[in-house]
């Protein structure tokens, strides 16, 4: 089990790629972000992006799949108390495939909480021609691996 | 309306509300954030969130919806007048997005979006950017969900 004394900084990791399809694009943007230019070919091509793109937040959940499957599983993940920026860099069209590089930024225990620390992570997804679509700088909570000696306690 | 001219920092929308239900959390989850806590009642219980709960980017989409929807039925009351419609977006990105309550299998979220900054956009004379403040607020007050959100929006007159 990943916990956080395992995540250390300047840590680079890859994961991917995942196939995006048009059928996915549309299936999101139905329920999510039903916008034309992620719904239906004949009006994306007459829009500014000149063709179906994906929605910006469906480009930031298959991230969050991504990093699920690759950063998460089988870690004591607690999930994220937020996000300080998410940038959108290139379209994401069908038959994209999208990498994830991830780099450890920070760890630091959790003053309030000593049984848990804070991770913070930058992400990258990158497309099959290697050009970056999205940024994001995240923090992530995770149980660390043994209760901290009694002087190692912030106030 | 609704040109980048039309607008006002301070104006406050409220774009409607949701119920996040059991099967839809597990639902998204599997799709998108497959952790324990957001997939299984049993593992949730046993986490530090004490009860299934959503992810954090399944209550961002359900908000983006509900903006997405209120725009559209103001534009299309627009054009049933027979008024000019502004174009908006794309969306460059978003910042300061804070998850501060968890949101609960059975909890209704309500959805605001407040305009906070108008700013002109270089180079662009077309547009402008508008920086909005989306909210969710859970059915006892508390502020779940909280993001700060640009969007170019078309200039009625282009900008010298």
């Amino acid at each position: 089990m990943r916990a956080f004394e395992d995540f250390k900084v300047g840590d680079i990791a890859e994961f991917g790629p995942l196939a995006v399809t048009a059928a996915e694009i549309k299936s999101f943007a139905t329920r999510f972000d039903p916008q034309p230019m992620h719904l239906d070919e004949a009006a994306a091509q007459n829009s500014i992006v000149g063709g179906l793109v994906a929605s910006g937040l469906h480009i930031v959940c298959m991230h969050m799949r991504l990093f699920a499957d690759g950063v998460l599983r089988n870690s004591t993940s607690m999930g994220s108390p937020g996000v300080e920026e998410v940038r959108y860099l290139a379209p994401v069209r069908p038959g994209d495939g999208l990498t994830l590089r991830v780099e450890v930024l920070g760890a630091r225990p959790s003053k309030s909480r000593p049984k848990m620390g804070l991770v913070r992570f930058r992400s990258h997804l990158v497309n099959s021609n290697d050009k970056p679509v999205m940024e994001m700088i995240a923090t992530l909570m995770f149980e660390r691996r043994a209760a901290p000696a009694e002087n190692e306690v912030a106030p | 309306m609704t040109f980048f001219e039309d607008l006002r920092v301070g104006t406050r929308t409220e774009v409607g509300h949701h119920t996040f239900v059991a099967d839809e959390i597990k639902a998204f989850a599997r799709e998108f954030d497959p952790q324990p806590f957001h997939l299984d009642e049993v593992a949730a219980a046993r986490s530090h969130f004490g009860a299934l709960c959503a992810s954090g980017w399944h209550t961002a989409a359900v908000c983006l919806r509900h903006i997405v929807e209120d725009r559209q039925h103001r534009q299309a009351e627009l054009r049933r007048r027979g008024e000019p419609v502004a174009k908006t977006g794309p969306s460059p990105g978003l910042r300061d997005l804070r998850w501060p309550t968890p949101v609960y299998a059975g909890d209704t979220i309500a959805f605001a979006q407040e305009i906070v900054e108008l700013r002109p956009v270089a180079n662009r004379p077309d547009v402008g950017l508008r920086i909005a403040r989306n909210t969710g607020t859970n059915q006892h007050g508390e502020l779940v969900y909280s993001v700060l959100s640009s969007t170019f929006i078309e200039r009625r007159v282009k900008s010298e």
